[in-house]
């Protein structure tokens, strides 16, 4: 049973056991345009939550991807570099980031669900 | 005047528009403190065209033009003929005036020779690819240095004796007020550094000057071997651009990036600026560089243009994660080199820089041995360095009194080294006639 | 009768005609070029140079190996290949560069000329100082023009652009701290959100931590916000004057007075100097460091993106920090002080030489030209010309603030809500009516902002038809003609080019279609 979760800065977080699957959402795609580049972290990375983990980068800007929860990185998504417009047309699927292995599930109940991070957006517009 | 449109009554009518009585009214912001009723003192009222170009020409006229003599000055800033194509083409308004590329429908002609800049950047220095240009050839080496801390993700760069005095010196500037430390080898003016030994797991990146400051020559592969070794990046400074026509690139000996000043080829001395910072470095690097970038792509009808591209690493985006805060780039200056390099091709840019080693060695041989001058420097392109049996700072005065810019003495340079006050270095390029050499040799005899 | 001729039909609409195909690729006096890599022929050359003499080669056996790869071309070619470039480049000389906080004002000829004669652009910067009298005289020239201007005591020539400029004062700020031994604890520069991106980069090139202050509803620098961020750790602020909104920050004397009192130093953006030159000097504002950007407020030609040149004025308590190299005046004529050794207090060297000297003798020969009146003059009808715009476009566009403005003017996208149209739509489409677009997008504390700054050099009708122009284009917009905003511009030599492709997979080069030349072992 995974758990979806999502962070201000607009990064989601999908947990299946231990390993949560971090990425960032369409909205965050969609502000920044076109992707053309992102820098992935390197699997063994130690992460703290709301450290900076990755960038990605569009024709027009470039910005930090925190990590979304604490952990070590256990994987980056290495088709994403040469791919960088999966993160456009599939931001929640294949244009996946990392892989975090979790060191304090706790800091889930921190993040907004679904419907929370809904009601976020829509505070926003 | 002249370069303001505007009648007092179209202005009368521009405040009836805005509903103001007055202009003053619309600066009611500025503080009562600081507000100056009328035009600042201590300064002259407007001038007409002539009497401006008069004052022009008069200070101009209290300075001796390196044309005037027989100039062998080179240290960093090179004289050579431009053909005179170059500087009308750049005056041409749509360059001279035209702003930084950020529209590229209405830049199209901008980024154009921008891209063939990057291209012939490239290809002299050997490497993969080149940035849009930077300040100068100092600036570029800073600007490398940092890169090479960013790459690595170390903080010690270690300075070649032979770096242009005035680039160690801005690199040290930079090092102090940065987060990172320059380590300077001593000058040695008869070569023989050994660099490697001084590369460790600390070392971001090696700075060497080829030719040096003295004008020595070096087989850079070593160094390079050594440095990879280590992981550190090799750095490789070229003042006189026009020496690649001729020498084994950095590339080719394996160079990471290459600083270089491009001045010697479309633009002139200057009296030290505007110049034109050349910048290139490997494929692997590119998202690292500094500076403007020219990329190809298609418009929307499919056919082929330039942008700038890559800005997300530049300060209007990155802010304070920018590569570096540079905004200009010399683009008038970058033009003109590649107008000039155009014009050259593969065949005079071989041939102009045999022109100037063959000067240069001619020069040589007269000023060797002249009264106990000995030529120090065992391989080199267009300069080399003299130890002369007296300090070479009078010498230089007295010889410019006599019509001839001797070169540059040892204590102009390195002033805190008191044991190369008597070395000149000298440079000839393709402008120098035989006839002035020989003027050179027969007052350096008369003078010793 | 025939409508593929292009006549007027006998009910007065001209026929809808394909676009021309030609043969060539050009079109009319727009000419398709291309690089010169693709034109060149082994064995032509530009220039006539005379065989070398012979002599034995000193190279110590390090000759390149391959061929550099340059093309071949002739010196007619060459004229016409990049006569044809600049055909395809806007400019000042051809129209209107409405570009907020660039001051694109006309660019004199006389400048030029001055510049080339050979007593300044024939001189080596390192000939006997004897020789460079009147080179150096001219920077003493400048710096009196400067420093007098801006009421500061001291001024560094040296720097190569704003953003170097901006670097020197920052660190010369960072010099004064170090002195004073607080170089630890006073880390911490405040910046308004609304800087140019150059200032942030500076601040934290030199290793500072950048603290944003937000700006009030008025658009200037929210003075409570500001009064509690400071503290004993504050180093610095770094504020544009007239800011990037377009305006004058009312409370900046009392800013200045706040942030001396904190023990800070106060820098200053010159990058719009233009609105307020010879009418305010920096100095009176509590100023202690500013650059000013000879190729924005003194004419000195923008040339596709440079050179440029940032000289930086100096307070009393930061004068000892000036760099290395500046000129001194003694007894007995000019000289250089061109080494730490000789200025034990100045931040050092930041260029090779001693500035762009190239850009003093325009900029000397601008400011001769206006005098101190028409200096002020310019300044007067910079601010009048981008308040009648102001007031002319007011009513269908939407400024972003009350009141007047200084030399530049600030709307946001506000007018353009629910009509498809985005701030970079409706700029492509001013190309198309022959404007360059304003800055886009800049300030960011403004939706979509759009900023205008015409500058002095503009007549009444040159300003009327561009508010008409504008006008009428917001017209467009709000009637639901996006298509039209979308498509532009389609009269340019380009179209929109796709900046995604090239920076995806970027091509920064040409290429050979060969192997490139083997370099030494990896």
């Amino acid at each position: 049973m995974s758990e979806l979760r999502y962070t201000k800065e607009h990064e989601w977080v999908r947990v299946e056991g231990d390993v949560g699957t971090c990425g960032i959402t369409d909205y965050a795609q969609s502000q920044l345009g076109d992707v053309v580049f992102v820098e992935l972290p390197a699997a063994g990375k130690k992460v703290a939550r709301g450290g900076e983990a990755a960038v990605v980068e569009s024709v027009k800007a470039a910005s930090e991807v925190y990590a979304p929860v604490s952990g070590e990185v256990v994987e980056s998504n290495a088709g994403l570099p040469d791919n960088p417009a999966q993160v456009n047309q599939s931001p929640m699927g294949d244009g996946w980031f990392m892989r975090i292995r979790l060191s304090n599930p706790a800091e889930l109940g921190e993040l907004m669900d679904e419907a929370a991070y809904k009601a976020y957006l829509a505070t926003l517009s | 005047m002249r370069y303001l449109p505007h009648t007092d009554a179209a202005r009368r009518e521009m405040l009836a528009a805005i509903g103001a009585p007055s202009v003053d009214a619309l600066f009611r912001d500025v503080p009562a403190s600081a507000r100056l009723d009328g035009p600042i003192a201590g300064l002259p009222t407007t001038k007409g065209e002539l009497e401006v170009e008069r004052h022009m020409a008069a200070l101009a006229a209290r300075s001796r033009p390196a044309g005037t003599m027989a100039s062998f000055i080179g240290a960093g800033a090179y004289r050579h003929h431009v053909p005179s194509c170059v500087d009308h083409l750049v005056q041409r308004g749509e360059f001279l005036t035209s702003y930084t590329p950020y529209q590229p429908e209405v830049s199209q002609g901008t980024l154009q020779y921008l891209f063939e800049f990057q291209t012939q950047v490239a290809m002299v220095t050997g490497m993969d690819v080149a940035n849009a240009s930077m300040y100068d050839g100092a600036t570029a080496t800073v600007e490398a240095v940092m890169m090479a801390n960013r790459v690595t993700k170390r903080g010690k760069a270690v300075l070649s004796g032979g770096l242009h005095p005035h680039y160690r010196a801005v690199v040290e500037t930079h090092a102090r007020f940065g987060d990172f430390r320059a380590v300077c080898a001593p000058p040695l003016p008869a070569g023989g550094e050994d660099l490697a030994s001084l590369v460790d797991g600390e070392t971001s990146c090696v700075v060497v000057q080829n030719p040096s400051a003295f004008g020595q020559v070096v087989d850079l592969s070593p160094l390079a071997r050594a440095c990879q070794a280590k992981g550190a990046l090799l750095v490789v400074v070229v003042t006189e651009i026009v020496s690649l026509g001729l020498l084994s690139p950095p590339g080719a000996m394996g160079a990471d990036i290459v600083a270089a000043e491009g001045q010697s080829i479309g633009n002139a001395l200057n009296f030290g600026g505007p110049h034109v910072g050349l910048f290139a470095t490997r494929e692997k690097y590119v998202r690292q560089m500094p500076g403007r970038l020219t990329g190809e792509t298609v418009d929307a009808d499919g056919r082929r243009g330039w942008v700038l591209t890559l800005s997300t690493r530049e300060q209007h985006i990155r802010r304070e994660k920018a590569t570096s805060n540079i905004c200009t780039n010399s683009g008038l200056c970058a033009l003109a080199f590649t107008i000039h390099l155009s014009l050259l091709g593969e065949d005079g840019y071989r041939r102009l820089a045999e022109l100037n080693h063959a000067n240069a060695v001619t020069l040589a041989g007269k000023l060797d041995g002249v009264r106990g001058a000995r030529l120090v420097t065992e391989a080199f392109f267009n300069e080399f360095t003299l130890k002369l049996p007296v300090p070479a700072a009078g010498v230089v005065d007295e010889l410019a009194a006599q019509g001839i810019l001797a070169g540059v003495p040892g204590g102009r340079l390195w002033p805190e080294r008191p044991e190369l006050a008597d070395l000149l270095v000298v440079a000839a390029t393709e402008t120098n006639t035989e006839a002035e050499m020989d003027l050179f040799a027969s007052k350096l005899e008369e003078m010793l | 009768m025939d409508k593929s001729q292009g006549r007027v039909s006998r009910d007065g609409a001209a026929a809808e005609l394909p676009p021309v195909a030609t043969h060539s690729g050009h079109r009319g006096l727009v000419m398709d070029e291309k690089l010169i890599f693709e034109q060149g022929v082994e064995g032509r050359c530009g220039v006539d140079l005379p065989e070398p003499p012979k002599v034995a080669r000193r190279l110590g056996g390090l000759e390149r190996k391959g061929p550099v790869g340059l093309p071949g071309l002739s010196e007619p070619q060459v004229i016409r290949h990049y006569t044809r470039l600049s055909q395809k480049n806007f400019a000042i000389d051809a129209g209107l560069y409405p570009l907020g906080s660039c001051t694109m004002k006309h660019n004199p000829r006389l400048n030029e000329k001055a510049a080339r004669m050979a007593g300044f652009a024939d001189l080596h910067p390192l000939q006997p100082i004897s020789t460079v009298q009147g080179a150096l005289a001219l920077m003493d020239q400048l710096s009196h023009w400067l420093t007098t201007l801006t009421g500061m005591p001291a001024v560094a020539l040296s720097p190569g652009a704003g953003a170097h400029g901006e670097f020197c004062g920052m660190v010369a700020i960072r010099a004064a701290i170090e002195a004073r031994g607080e170089a630890a604890s006073r880390r911490r520069v405040l910046v308004p959100e609304s800087a140019h991106g150059t200032n942030p980069a500076t601040a934290a090139a030199i290793g500072f931590e950048v603290d944003a202050i937000p700006a009030d509803a008025r658009g200037r620098v929210d003075v409570a916000a500001l009064k509690a961020k400071l503290g004993p750790d504050v180093a610095a602020i770094m504020l544009t004057n007239p800011n990037t909104c377009g305006l004058f920050e009312s409370d900046i004397v009392e800013i200045a007075r706040l942030v001396r009192e904190a023990g800070g130093y106060f820098y200053c953006d010159g990058a719009n100097f233009n609105a307020i030159a010879g009418r305010v000097r920096p100095a009176d504002l509590g100023v202690d460091a500013m650059h000013i950007n000879l190729h924005k407020t003194f004419s000195t030609p923008h040339g596709g993106g440079g050179p440029g040149s940032g000289p930086v004025v100096f307070s009393a308590r930061l004068a000892p920090h000036v760099p290395v190299p500046y000129v001194v005046r003694d007894a007995d004529g000019f000289r250089l002080v061109e080494h730490q050794a000789g200025a034990p207090s100045s931040l050092g060297r930041l260029k090779g030489f001693h500035g762009q000297m190239g850009m003093f003798v325009r900029a000397l020969t601008y400011m001769l030209s206006h005098g101190a009146d028409g200096i002020r003059q310019a300044s007067n009808d910079a601010v009048l010309n981008a308040n009648y715009v102001m007031a002319r476009l007011q009513d269908v566009m939407t400024p972003a603030f009350e009141g007047p403005c200084m030399h530049e003017c600030l709307f946001d996208d506000r007018f353009l809500k629910d009509t498809g149209v985005t701030t970079l739509d409706f700029a492509k489409a001013m190309i198309d009516e022959g404007y360059h677009p304003m800055t886009m997008y800049f300030p960011l504390v403004v939706h979509g902002a759009m900023l205008i700054e015409p500058t002095e050099s503009e007549t009444k009708e040159s300003l009327d038809l561009f508010v008409d122009t504008m006008r009428s284009l917001a017209a467009r917009a709000k009637a639901g003609e996006a298509e039209h905003f979308r498509a532009a511009p389609r009269l340019t030599p380009r179209r929109r080019l796709d900046e995604t492709r090239a920076a995806r997979a970027p091509v920064l080069r040409w290429k050979p279609a060969a192997a490139p030349v083997p370099r030494a072992a990896e």
